[in-house]
Order: C-alpha cells, then structure tokens, then sequence
C-alpha cells in the first residue's frame, strides 16, 4: 500500500473551475449584499424594531397600563367589556397581554406616532397585527417599547400568534385607526 | 491472528457493490431505520390529523386534542424519525463506506435503547395531556417533568452514537481500511455529527434545568435566556439535517451514476461552513424578541455574512453538476438538458434525490433566507409562513432525500428486494408534491397574516366574547389548499411506509446474483461513493442554466418582501 496517495488525488491542490469561481463569485456578493441591506435599512427604512426593551415586573407593567386607562378611556368594546382609549400622539401607550386577552383597545390616529409598550403578564404571547401583518414577541418579565406610526385607517385585529394554552385561539384584541 | 480471523467472520461482501459489511454495524442499521420508519407514520398520521383541523371546512380535531396532537407531530417527525434515520446514515458512511467494523457495536444497543425509551417516554407524557406545550416548551408554560426526560434520554443516546461514529473514523484510520482521504459522503456526515455535539450539548444545558424547574426544584427560568438557548439546539439541529441530506444526495449520485464531486475542495469547503457557521443560527427565532440588540440580530442571523447560505449554494451547483458531469461521461451529451431527461426518473432513489434537491432550493432555502433577514422577520414571524417554510426544507428536502436513500438501503443493508415496485417508482413524486403543496399553501397563508399553531381560523370563540377577527377568503382558500395538499403528502408518506414494511418484513431476499438480473448499483458506483476524487472535465451548460434560474428566483423574491415590508405600518 502506498504511504502517499497518488499526486492526482491530492484534492486540495486541484484548481478550481471557471464555473465554480464564477458561481462563488455571485455567491459571496450576493451574501454581502442581502447582508448590507439589513444594516442599510436601518437608516433608510421606515420599518425597524425598535431596540428599547426593559426588563419589569408583571404587576409594575400592569400599573402603569391601568392608569393609563384610567386617564384616556373613551369607552368599552362592544360587549367585551374591554375599555377603549384613546391617548394622545406621541404619548406613551400600553398594551398588556394575559391568557387570553390583549387589554385594553386603542384608539389611534392615523399618521400620528405612538410609543407602544408590550410586556406579558403570564406566559408567552404573539402580538400579531392584522392585516397590516406586524408580528412581535411578547414576554413576561420584559417590556418592548416601539414607535408605530398607523397608516391607514380602520379596524385591527390584534391575534395572539404564540401558543399560550388551550384558550390561545381566543385571544384578540383590537386596534381602532381613525382620521 | 485467531483475533483477526473473529473479525472478518464478522464481514460480509456486498454482492452488489462489493464493499465489506460489518454485520453488527448493519443490524444497528437496520434497528435505526426499522425505527425511524415507524416514527414518521405515527408522526405523518397526526400531521395529516393537524392540517385537517386547519382546514377551515373540516376542522378534524377539538381544540385540546390540536393541541396535543400538533405537539405529538413536531415531536414525532422532527425529532424521533429523523434523528433515528440519522444515526443509521452516521454508521452507515462510516462502517460501511469505510470498509470498517462499526467501533463498539454493544455500545450502539445501550444508544438505540436510550432513545427508543426516551422517545416512548415523551410520547406518553404527551398522550396524558399535561405536556402540551409544543415541541418548544418555552418557559414559563411548563410540562410534566418526564416530558422533558424523554427528551434529554432520546439526546443522550444520540449523543453516543455520534461518538461510536468518531471511533469508527478512528479505527479506520490506524486499521488503514482507507486511503488518503475519507470520501465526500463521509466527511458530509462527520460534518452533521460535529454539529449534533454541539447541538445537543446545548439540548442539556437548557433542557435539564427546565426538567428540574417543572419539578419544582429551581426557580424561574428567563424566558428569552431559554429560547437562545433552545434554539441553539433546535435550529443547528436543523444544520446536522442539510449536512446530512446533502452527503445523502452525494451519495445517491454517486452510487447510482457513479458521480464524483466537480471538485472535492469546493464540496468539502462548503461543508466547513456549515460547522464554521452554525451556532449562529438561533438568532433566527429571536428576531422580533425584545432586549436583543440589532446588531446581535443582523450579524448571527446572517451567519456572520450569510457564509452558510454560500455553503449550500455551493452544493446546489456542485450536487446536480455531479449528475450532468456523471450523465455526459456515460454518453447523454445531448443539448443543454439531455443528461437530465435521460435521468433514472423512475429510479425511486434518484427520483426523490433529484426533487429534494429542488424543493430543498427552490421552496426551502429561498424561504428561509428571506424569513431570517432581521427586519423582512417582521411580516412572517409565528405566522403559517413558519411552517411552510419548513416543511420545505425538513421535509420535501430532508425527509424525501431519506425516503430515497432507504430505496438503496433495503435490498443492500437488510438484502431484501423492494415490494410493489410500480408503486415505489411514484412514492416520490406523490410525496413530494403533496409536501410542495403544504409548504407552498402554508406560506402563501402566512404572508397574508394567518397564524401557526392555531385551532380557529374563524376566532368564534373570540366573537363570543365580543372581538370578533376575520381572515381575508384567500386566506381560507390557501388553507383549504393546503389540507388537500397534505392528503396526498399523507397518501405518500403512508404509501412509503407500507412498502419499506412489506419490503423488510414480507419482501423476497435478494439473491447474490440479483446484481446482474436487476441492478440497483451503478457502474463505478460502489467504488464512487466510498473513495474520492473529482470530476475530470467538466461541461455543466444545464447546471449553469439550473443555478441562473435559482439565482433569477432568489433574487427577485426577496425584493418582493422588501416591497412588502415598506408598506407596513412604519416602526421604530
Ligand atoms: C404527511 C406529512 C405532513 C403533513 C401533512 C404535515 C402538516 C403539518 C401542519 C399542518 C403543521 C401545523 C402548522 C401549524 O398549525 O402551526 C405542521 C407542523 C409541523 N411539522 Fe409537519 N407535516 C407533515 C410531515 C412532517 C415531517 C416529516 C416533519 C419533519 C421532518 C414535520 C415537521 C413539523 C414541525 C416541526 C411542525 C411544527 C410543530 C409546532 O409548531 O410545534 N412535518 N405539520
Ligand atoms: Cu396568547
Ligand atoms: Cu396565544
């Protein structure tokens, strides 16, 4: 048995092929691009989320989003028993969710900006907005701060998109979007 | 040499590709696969039951048992069958292609029983209806504690068969059953259980503090500390699932057509970045977390500048260009596409290679890039798009590629012909264009916002109690779509069942001579897929022509998205 193999077999002294530089070629550009277009979003886009986050207890979080609602309350949901506010632009907003509720429903302006905070009061919850399609995370412990600026006006779903139990597929909340 | 003699009596010689066998090494094969198989009916079975429940029409099962059920199925399929059908394709491209005995074959029993009884374990804790948390279980929602046991067993045992593989290329190496260099397919899955170590070191360091947390015996666990963790397993999991489904394709190539790599340089180097790269890939389930910084998103959910994304694009020009090369050296020069057309399409192996190859790309990795950029995550994240993506890369890619391999494996490893063969030549096909179908619905459903992991597409229960919520119809149609796909991907993976059962159970032994009167080997082909070597010239006008029209694909749908996201709701 040789002790060397044979000198045609040393794989990595072959050259490569025209076709497989070129296609790496493309490869390697094409990942820096989609890689740069990511950071530059950032100062281009209008749709980035927002990086403030702090971490806070349940019942902190919940104090503040009650007495956010005792302030703004316009009125309740239908026959949901869920109050309405309506806060002012550029105001701090809060939405809590608990099994299975996102509390309460907002009333926003169109084209007015908003600093929407989302923490849990349980387990783990989907703020998924609908059908504008935004969907983002939502912890216990945790408490996401993000400026959204509605663009359209009327009526929005807000559908827990993480399991959280056998009542996740009951859990919506709603976003109203007026003039 | 009374030693060495007690060693070979535990060969045989391959009568179709002339390799030696080692006979433990085989029955650990075979108890793998036979496994695996029964693994993916009972999880094909209660994921056909989930896309009949989200099938707004039929809505199959009541919400508790969905829940339960879509838990089982994630389970079952992505854990169970998989993970068993790869310890088979670990010893398999060691032993086997090594020409080796399978280091410490009692060893390999103790790793199947762990992971058989860690696999019933979990499954049991499931079917009592306390531990329905989804395959995640992400803290705080908690589970019985033996559902996390099952879990942690079944991992252990997988563990040790990564190591039993390890000894092999040990054992190979100073017993010199090789020469120069390990061929491709095994260095491909020396690849995938690189990763497995990682990936299920990370498994435990989550897994059994969460075991001892729903015990009651630590406190909290940070819900967002445990996902990047999790994920740490949970997604470079999915790395050891292409590592292994793309040595898979290698070797089917080879062995079929007798098909080198273009260049084992630029094969080898692509699988090096999936172990450079991998660890990274959890940062693709925590981009809509909070308190993660931007920055820490864009550079992990890239994989450090998409370096992983070029391994597998690499290996989506260099796996069909092995084919074409391989075609045109056995004389089908015609045009552009004659080495294609002239393919063993009903070949069952080669078939579902070929379109796991296809789907993989064309479904699954333009997904999933798209859906792992930091802020396109924004419009898909917990959407059906989830799902849909990845049934196209698990398994219109992974499963299908394993479906195919097994059609070479049973008449080589357990020597036993293929049953229905007529049936077996469509299988593939069926399969496939019922998970192409799921994938393909289940995403088309999520761009338009409807989520995963959900019992009620109509959200009555939710108008009850005042807020009511509707999808848009195309929504519901994509859903209904969508069950209809899964009938026949259920149709085909119960079908493969059934013929890999019969084959193994009931089907004729394959006679020595079976290598003249049916062939299942290519000419070369045993000697391609267990030594190394590229492809001498090379003329790939049809793979050019492939890879410019994959590139056409990716480039332009992920612009689409982008448009997408500039028309929501801006953020900041
Ligand atoms: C007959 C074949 C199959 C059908 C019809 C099917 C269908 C589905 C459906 C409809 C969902 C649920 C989507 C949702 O509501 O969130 C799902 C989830 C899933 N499937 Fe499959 N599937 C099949 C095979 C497989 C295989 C072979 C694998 C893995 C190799 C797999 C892996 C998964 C995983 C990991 C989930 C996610 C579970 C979760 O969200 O916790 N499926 N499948
Ligand atoms: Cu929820
Ligand atoms: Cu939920």
């Amino acid at each position: 048995m040789a002790i060397f193999p044979p000198e045609d077999r040393l794989w990595w002294k072959q050259p490569l092929h025209w076709q497989e530089l070129t296609w790496l070629a493309v490869c390697l550009v094409w990942a820096l691009t989609m890689f740069f277009t990511m950071i530059v979003w950032h100062s281009i886009g209008d749709q980035n989320l927002s990086n403030e986050a702090y971490q806070i207890s349940p019942d902190k979080f919940a104090e503040r989003t009650e007495a956010m609602v005792e302030k703004y309350q316009v009125r309740e949901e239908g026959d949901s028993g869920i109050p309405v506010v309506r806060p002012p632009a550029e105001s701090e907003v809060y939405m809590l969710a608990r099994t299975y509720q996102w509390w309460p429903v907002l009333e926003l302006e169109k084209g007015k900006s908003y600093r929407l905070h989302l923490s849990s009061m349980d387990l783990q919850h989907g703020f998924s907005l609908q059908p504008t399609n935004i969907n983002v995370q939502v912890h216990p412990g945790y408490e996401l701060v993000m400026t959204v600026t509605p663009n359209e006006t009327g009526e929005f779903g807000v559908i827990c998109n993480e399991f959280c139990g056998i009542g996740h597929h009951t859990m919506v909340g709603r976003i109203h979007v007026v003039e | 040499m009374a030693d060495s003699t007690a060693v070979s009596a535990n060969f045989r010689t391959c009568p179709d590709t002339g390799l030696p066998v080692h006979l433990p090494a085989q029955n650990l094969i075979k108890a793998n696969a036979v496994f695996a198989v029964v693994f993916l009916l009972i999880g094909g079975i209660q994921g056909l039951m989930v896309a009949l429940t989200r099938w707004p029409a039929v809505q199959l099962l009541p919400d508790d048992w969905f829940y339960l059920v879509l838990t089982g199925h994630g389970l079952n399929v992505l854990l169970f069958w998989i993970i068993f059908f790869e310890v088979a394709v670990l010893y398999f491209a060691s032993a086997i292609l090594l020409k080796c005995r399978l280091a410490t074959p009692k060893l390999g029993w103790v790793a199947f029983a762990l992971m058989l009884v860690g696999a019933i374990l979990a499954n049991i804790a499931v079917m009592q209806g306390d531990s329905t948390v989804m395959f995640t279980s992400y803290v705080p929602m908690r589970a019985e504690p033996h559902f996390y046991l099952g879990i942690i067993l079944f991992a252990v045992g997988a563990l040790i068969a990564c190591f039993i593989f390890f000894g092999t290329l040990v054992i190979a190496k100073d017993e010199k059953t090789y020469e120069g260099s390990i061929p491709l397919v095994t260095f491909g899955a020396m690849t995938a259980a690189i990763i497995a170590v990682f990936t299920i070191a990370s498994g435990a360091i989550i897994l059994i503090p969460t075991m001892l947390w729903s015990m009651g015996l630590i406190g909290d666990i940070d819900p967002i500390m445990y996902k990047v963790i999790w994920w740490a397993m949970g997604h470079s999991s999915q790395q050891i699932n292409v590592s292994a489904h793309v040595a898979v394709w290698y070797c089917i190539a080879a062995m079929l057509l007798g098909a080198k790599p273009l260049s084992e340089k630029v094969s080898r180097l692509a699988f090096l970045m999936y172990i450079l790269f991998l660890q990274l890939a959890s940062a693709h389930h925590l981009l809509v977390e909070p308190g993660i910084s931007s920055e820490w998103k864009i550079f992990n959910t890239s994989y450090a500048l998409y370096l992983a994304v070029v391994g597998s694009m690499i290996h989506g020009l260099s796996v069909p260009g092995a084919v074409e090369a391989a075609q045109r050296r056995r004389g089908f020069t015609q045009g552009y596409f004659g080495w294609l057309r002239k393919a063993p399409w009903g070949n069952p192996a080669f078939a579902a290679m070929f379109t796991s190859l296809v789907y993989f790309g064309f479904l699954g990795g333009i997904s999933g890039v798209v859906m792992g950029t930091e802020q396109l995550n924004l419009i898909m994240h917990n959407t059906l798009y989830v799902p849909g993506h990845f049934h196209a890369t698990v398994v219109a890619g992974t499963t299908l590629a394993f479906m195919g391999i097994t059609y070479l494996v049973v008449p080589l490893i357990f020597r036993k012909e293929i049953r229905f063969p007529t049936l077996a030549k469509w299988q593939p096909y069926l399969f496939g264009v019922g998970v192409a179908g799921i994938s393909v619905f289940m995403m088309g459903a999520g761009t338009l916002g409807v989520s995963r992991r959900h019992w009620d597409s109509y959200f009555t229960d939710a108008a009850e109690m005042g807020l009511s919520f509707s999808y848009p119809d195309t929504a519901f149609l994509m859903m209904s779509l969508n069950g209809l796909s899964a009938i026949l991907a259920a149709l085909g993976g119960g079908l493969f069942c059934v013929i890999i059962v019969a084959s193994v159970f009931f089907g004729k032994k394959r006679e020595d001579n079976a290598a003249e009167t049916n062939p299942i080997i290519g000419i070369g082909g045993g000697e391609a897929v267990s030594s190394y070597g590229s492809e001498g010239t090379l003329k790939l006008p049809g793979t050019m022509t492939l890879v410019a029209i994959f590139f056409t694909a990716f480039f332009l749908y992920y612009w689409v998205n982008w448009k997408y996201l500039s028309e929501v709701w801006p953020l900041s």
